[in-house]
């Protein structure tokens, strides 16, 4: 059963060859088994999965079930579930019990899923390998047999490695700069960050309020449509959400891909990228034009700004959101504190980690006086010009395709030195962020026997339409169906 | 762009982390790549360009101003380090 995606699963539950209670118990096992090779979750959640298991089962009887009651998934750490500890990652949260669901958690509730447990990831979703999680690294799942640790990326690296290592079928995740889709990528598996303001942020803890997106994350681009189905949609409760109608994503997935205008934007392809990697992005757009699509060079000319831009913006915006961590109201508080100043100062200090400190004082330092129009203004209007970059982009062309990372799955410890070098991780997926734009990672082959990720960026509200191209080349290709050894 | 030890100290105290003497030197050079990084900015020709706050130049939504919300003060402290008659409690703040 491991190996059956959601809708296999879905249907398998519908015909009463199992039911979810069997079936749960299932993963649970391999799960447990398995788990302590990869640490891609922080907290199981063995005995509200077989209630929700049982209620599914009741659903179904009762005749109310939907595509998803009684299919196992889990959650990002990140998402705030009710009545299970809910880290983010950190110390800070270690035993933060949240006292109410996250929207996202709400309406997997309500479809009657199950709920495993919470997924590792980097503390406060800072970071592109997931060795800043309080809770110790994740292992990749691929590469692991040639006796190498190689990172799963981040910041959703749990929800990947959980994914590629078939310890569940799906996974929420969230991306600020790209932490959905490089993940997907270096774990082989099939991601999608949304449109900003498709999927609502109530509940989900924040990191930089007007890049966070929540999304999915699946083998296949048809479960990725499953997911949004439940996720998408207009919440009151979050006030960037956008009041927009929500198609069936799955009904679309068949559409010919005929006519398609694919561009490659000539900035993506540059001597950052390794030729090797190139050559499997480009076999996999030739697999594109052999389904129909045309395909020509465009230009992002502002694109070489995103990374300065996002390393002003998403630190000034984490900084402001997490000023409510002061040990008052919940998280953590540090011992015998002398004053107020010494209680919030040392409670900071030691509940943080240093990725998300560095992040909060360089935030704090581009708002402060005399440096704000230096830099956070100045980065909000290059984040327009890159915005407008997509914008022309797209009257031409339909979706842009390129690599979503600029290397394979790097060895654990690599780039932790330097906070610059990792940030580089980011390059092709950052400014898609900045736009508000929807992405997906799609597997498209392998380098070294590590797994390579296509990225197919969409217009505004056009997931539909990425989801149609990554099922489409899914019909014909198996890079996504390849199981680590 | 170079920060000096006297920022690091300032931002720390605004930001209300401690940061150790030892800690600064290693801040000193990590936040000095980061705002290099960043300073490929000033590069960019921004005159007369808006800055952007939201990708879609959404505006904030009002709601009437109605009470929807019930009072869970109970359930909120639960999760709370330090709580007494239905308030936070804190270090003395005035002798």
């Amino acid at each position: 059963m491991h190996n059956k995606s959601v809708a296999e699963l879905s249907r398998e539950l519908e015909s009463g060859k199992i039911s979810s209670v069997e079936l749960t118990h299932q993963f649970l096992d391999r799960l447990k088994q398995e788990d302590g090779k990869y640490n891609s979750f922080i907290t199981i959640t063995e005995e509200q999965a077989l209630a929700e298991a049982k209620a599914a089962d009741e659903m179904r009887a009762a005749g109310k079930a939907t595509a998803w009651t009684g299919v196992p998934f889990a959650h990002k750490d990140i998402f705030c579930t009710n009545g299970v500890r809910t880290t983010c990652g950190s110390k800070m949260l270690e035993n933060f019990v949240p006292p109410y669901d996250a929207t996202v958690t709400g309406k997997f509730r309500q479809a009657g899923a199950v709920c495993l447990g919470k997924t590792n990831m980097d503390e406060f979703a800072m970071g592109s390998s997931n060795e800043s999680s309080y809770f110790g690294a994740v292992t990749n799942p691929w590469g692991l047999a040639s006796g190498q640790k190689r990172v799963p990326g981040g910041s959703s690296g749990g929800s990947a490695a959980a994914v590629a290592a078939r310890l569940v079928p799906a996974a929420t995740a969230t991306d600020t700069g790209g932490s959905i889709r490089q993940p997907a990528a270096l774990c082989g598996v099939t991601g999608l960050k949304p449109t900003y303001g498709r999927v609502s942020r109530y509940g989900m803890i924040a990191f930089a309020s007007s890049l966070d997106q929540g999304g999915t994350m699946a083998r296949t681009a048809e479960d990725n449509a499953l997911m949004l189905n439940v996720m998408a949609g207009f919440d009151p409760k979050d006030s960037t959400s956008i009041d927009r109608e929500v198609p069936d994503y799955t009904a679309t997935l068949n559409e010919p891909l005929k006519g398609l205008r694919i561009g490659l934007p000539k900035e993506y392809f540059s001597d950052q990228l390794s030729p090797a990697m190139e050559e499997q992005v480009r076999n996999a757009v030739k697999e594109y034009e052999k389904l129909g699509a045309t395909v020509k060079e465009v230009s992002l000319p502002n694109a070489k700004l995103a990374i300065a831009a996002y390393y002003v913006i998403a630190p000034a915006e984490a900084s402001a959101n997490l000023s409510r961590f002061d040990g008052v109201r919940y998280g953590y508080r540090c011992e015998d504190p002398k004053d107020l100043m010494d209680m919030y100062t040392r409670t900071r200090a030691e509940g943080f980690g240093a990725e998300v400190k560095r992040r909060i004082l360089v935030g704090t330092y581009a708002l402060s006086h005399g440096y704000y129009d230096a830099y956070y203004l100045k980065a909000q209007k290059v984040r327009r010009l890159i915005q407008q970059d997509f914008a022309k982009a797209f009257q031409d062309v339909d979706v842009l395709m390129s690599p979503t990372s600029p290397s394979p799955a790097f060895i654990q410890g690599e780039k932790t030195n330097d906070p610059v070098t990792m940030y580089l991780e980011d390059i092709f997926t950052i400014a898609i962020n900045l736009a508000g734009l929807p992405a997906m990672s799609v597997p498209a082959g392998f380098v070294d026997g590590l797994p390579v990720g296509l990225q197919i960026i969409g217009n505004h509200f056009a997931e539909a339409r990425l989801l149609n191209a990554a099922h489409q080349f899914q019909q014909v290709t198996d890079w996504h169906q390849r199981e680590p050894q | 762009m170079s920060i000096s030890r006297e920022d690091i100290e300032k931002v720390a105290v605004l930001a209300r982390i401690k940061v150790d003497e030892e800690q600064v030197s290693a801040l000193e050079k990590d936040l000095g790549n980061i705002l290099d990084l960043v300073d490929q900015l000033s590069a960019a020709d921004t005159d007369s360009v808006e800055p952007m706050a939201h990708p879609l130049d959404a505006v904030q939504r009002l709601r009437p101003d109605e009470v929807t919300e019930t009072n869970q003060r109970d359930a909120f402290q639960a999760i709370a380090p330090a709580t007494e008659d239905g308030l936070y409690l804190v270090p003395k703040v005035i002798e």
